[in-house]
């Protein structure tokens, strides 16, 4: 059964203090899937990763990483898998080749084989003609997908990418999650935390967490198709703006977002129409254009949210 | 094992090259601040205004007034024959000490009565009297005249015979404490940044994501400034023999070998509060704090630690500077070997011995 999943987590929990950063994850990740992780600053992504890259121990529960155990077989997970952190992590101060000849040497290669994954991260990172470049001197979009080379060095099976594409601008991103793409085509395990539901959209899965806990986890399509059909709308107004504060304190209106020109609207039921209606006439507009339409990521994941608040709410109501 | 060793020592040392900061804290300061303080710091005291008050008038009196200004130690300021004109003279500063020869100082020499003369000094500066005080025995005592017939000597007078040091000159004292002091302070500041720079850049995290293991972060990180402090230590040295004559009477191989263990000690100090700051700034004041005062004031490089309480003395003992010092002014000054200052060599491999277990225990812990 081990082999079948490249990461499992098993009730994995992290305290700090009274603090549970992360409380009792437990979720599979199959090999050469990538595996996006969501959620705000301080949801516990991190936490996670540094726990499966043997980083931090767990306070409780279990996790195989590779097929090798957290708890007793740290030192070889180490071997197994790549770690790009979320802060830029390679040396500014050392050439481009300098800084792949250390890290691939902290990886344990050397000579020939040691060149050959220099020759083939210069490649992929597209700095063949800049290996004696100081990376101070390089632009973000190339640092990362230097600092993902360095990563690759040793050829793990699994990679953790923690916010890879911060602070890089849309297009390095895109060519970035190109070379993810291909990683996962080649096979390995793509472990990735993002902000970014662009991204969450480029990956086979995506987990959701909040509060140290997995609100949900499923592939971005089945994600939206079990979001409740019919609550979903698209509204044209000659003023969105105005209709905007109108409808956000409205009966039935879960939320509501401005999209350029259109406003984009979840209702808490479906069908809850006449209340809308209502509120758009007390603005004074006129003939709002209303439309069903489709539910977003970003829909799924305040739905997700919201419901485990809902719970938080309620598990504090009997407790009282 | 070795291999990532050494790939860690080259990516330091590739680092410590592009880092003109703390390459010219390593080599430049330890020069710089033995030419300023080398020339600064003596208990030599010089020029020291005198004035003479001669009331005996005697060819013999005037003898006694040249040796002490040929003695090369005093500048004459005033001459005359009145006594009180002390009074004001050392009121006023214009003379720090005044030499009174006594009517009837060329009758009573070499008579079975002493010869007296009497010397008034400022000792609002106690240093510098005690000092004047010293000189003065030393001159008086050559010009006093030998006995006419043996048995008419008066009580026994000691003839001092001063070993290693014949003329005193304090920078010969002075000096390797100043390179003791100036070594430790430059080794424990440089390399407490070593580590704590890492966590600062975020590079810290990534390495511990590495099979690297802590010894060999450690010992990799370490070599290249135990490299440096050896260069910038050989270079004191040797400013130390040229411009300061510290001679070296011992062996170099036991000088080499003692330097090192001190310089040891320093860079697993300074890597060991690198583990324990989280931030540059501590890092560098933890380096200072410890390591300047310490150095100063309990290694027995100015004060002399046998004159100190026992409670301060027992501390003193976790001062590696105090076994270094004993060691360097013995091979140094001496020449004298490891028989007599084996007990401070050891010292020192025990508190190298010990910060570096401590260290890299620190970093097992965090890795």
């Amino acid at each position: 059964m081990r082999e079948t999943s490249a990461v499992e987590a098993r009730s994995l929990t992290r305290a700090f203090g009274a603090f549970r950063a992360v409380d009792d994850l437990s979720f599979r990740v199959a090999p050469g899937e990538v595996f996006g992780f969501l959620g705000s600053n301080g949801a516990g992504k991190t936490t996670t990763i540094r726990m499966l890259c043997g980083l931090l121990t767990p306070t409780s529960g279990s996790a195989t990483v590779a097929g090798l155990d957290l708890a007793t077989q740290a030192a070889e997970i180490k071997r197994r898998v790549g770690y790009m952190s979320q802060r830029f992590s390679l040396y500014t101060d050392l050439t481009v080749e300098e800084n792949l000849t250390f890290w691939g040497a902290a990886y344990g290669l050397h000579g020939a084989h040691l060149a050959a994954r220099r020759a083939w991260a210069l490649e992929m990172a597209e700095l063949v003609g800049r290996r004696d470049t100081l990376v101070r001197e390089l632009p973000g979009g190339l640092r990362q997908r230097l600092a993902l080379g360095a990563a690759l060095l040793h050829s793990p099976p699994i990679v953790f990418l923690d916010e890879p594409t911060g602070g890089v601008d849309p297009a390095a991103r895109r060519r970035f999650w190109d070379l993810i793409d291909a990683l996962a085509t080649a096979g390995t395990t793509v472990f990735v935390t993002t902000h970014y539901l662009d991204e969450a959209e480029r990956c086979h899965r995506v987990a959701l967490m909040h509060a140290g806990r997995l609100v949900a986890l499923d592939t971005p399509e089945r994600l939206k198709a079990e979001f409740p059909p019919g609550t979903v709308l698209e509204i044209r107004t000659p003023r969105p703006a105005l209709a905007l504060a109108a409808l956000q304190d409205a009966p039935g209106v879960a939320d509501v977002a401005l999209l350029g020109e259109t406003l984009h609207l979840v209702l808490s039921e479906p069908g809850a129409v006449a209340g809308l209606a209502a509120a758009l006439a007390g603005t004074g507009e006129g003939h709002p254009e209303i439309r069903p339409s489709l539910p977003t990521l970003e829909d799924v994941f305040i739905r997700a949210i919201a419901a485990a608040r809902g719970g938080e709410g309620g598990a504090a109501g009997v407790g009282s | 094992m070795i291999r990532r060793t050494l790939a860690v020592a080259l990516k330091e040392f590739l680092q410590l090259r592009r880092d003109w900061r703390t390459l010219l804290a390593l080599l430049g300061m330890p020069v710089v601040l033995l030419l300023i303080y080398g020339f600064a710091l003596s208990f030599d005291v010089r020029h020291v205004r005198l004035a003479v008050v001669d009331l005996d008038g005697t060819r013999a009196a005037r003898e006694v007034e040249r040796a002490f200004l040929h003695s090369g130690y005093f500048d004459l300021v005033h001459r005359g024959t009145d006594l009180r004109a002390v009074d004001g003279l050392l009121d006023s500063g214009r003379a720090q000490a005044a030499l009174v020869i006594p009517a009837g100082h060329a009758a009573a020499a070499g008579t079975q009565r002493a010869a007296t003369l009497q010397l008034v000094l400022d000792g609002s500066d106690s240093q510098m009297a005690t000092t004047v005080l010293a000189y003065a025995r030393q001159i008086t005592a050559a010009v006093a005249p030998a006995p006419r017939q043996r048995g008419a000597a008066g009580p026994p007078v000691p003839r001092p015979l001063v070993w290693y040091n014949p003329d005193l000159a304090s920078s010969r004292f002075l000096v390797p404490g100043l390179v003791a002091f100036i070594l430790m302070v430059t080794t424990v500041i440089a390399t407490a940044l070593a580590v704590v720079r890492e966590k600062e850049r975020g590079t810290w995290e990534s390495l511990r994501a590495t099979p690297l293991q802590a010894l060999e972060l450690l010992v990799g990180k370490t070599l290249p400034y135990l490299v440096l402090s050896a260069a910038a230590a050989a270079g004191a040295l040797l400013l130390a023999h040229l411009l300061f004559q510290v001679p070296l009477r011992g062996s170099l191989l036991w000088l080499a070998l003692v330097t090192l263990l001190f310089l040891l000690g320093g860079l697993g100090w300074g890597v060991l509060l690198s583990t324990l700051a989280d931030t540059q700034q501590v890092a560098f004041q933890a380096a200072l704090f410890t390591t300047m005062l310490p150095t100063l004031l309990l290694s027995g490089f100015i004060f002399p630690i046998s004159s100190m309480p026992p409670l301060i003395q027992a501390i003193t003992h976790i001062v590696p500077a105090r076994y270094f010092l004993v060691a360097l002014r013995g091979i140094v000054l001496k020449g004298t070997g490891p028989e007599v200052w084996g007990a401070d060599m050891v010292g020192l491999a025990v508190f190298a011995a010990a910060v570096l277990a401590l260290a890299t225990v620190r970093t097992v812990r965090s890795l």
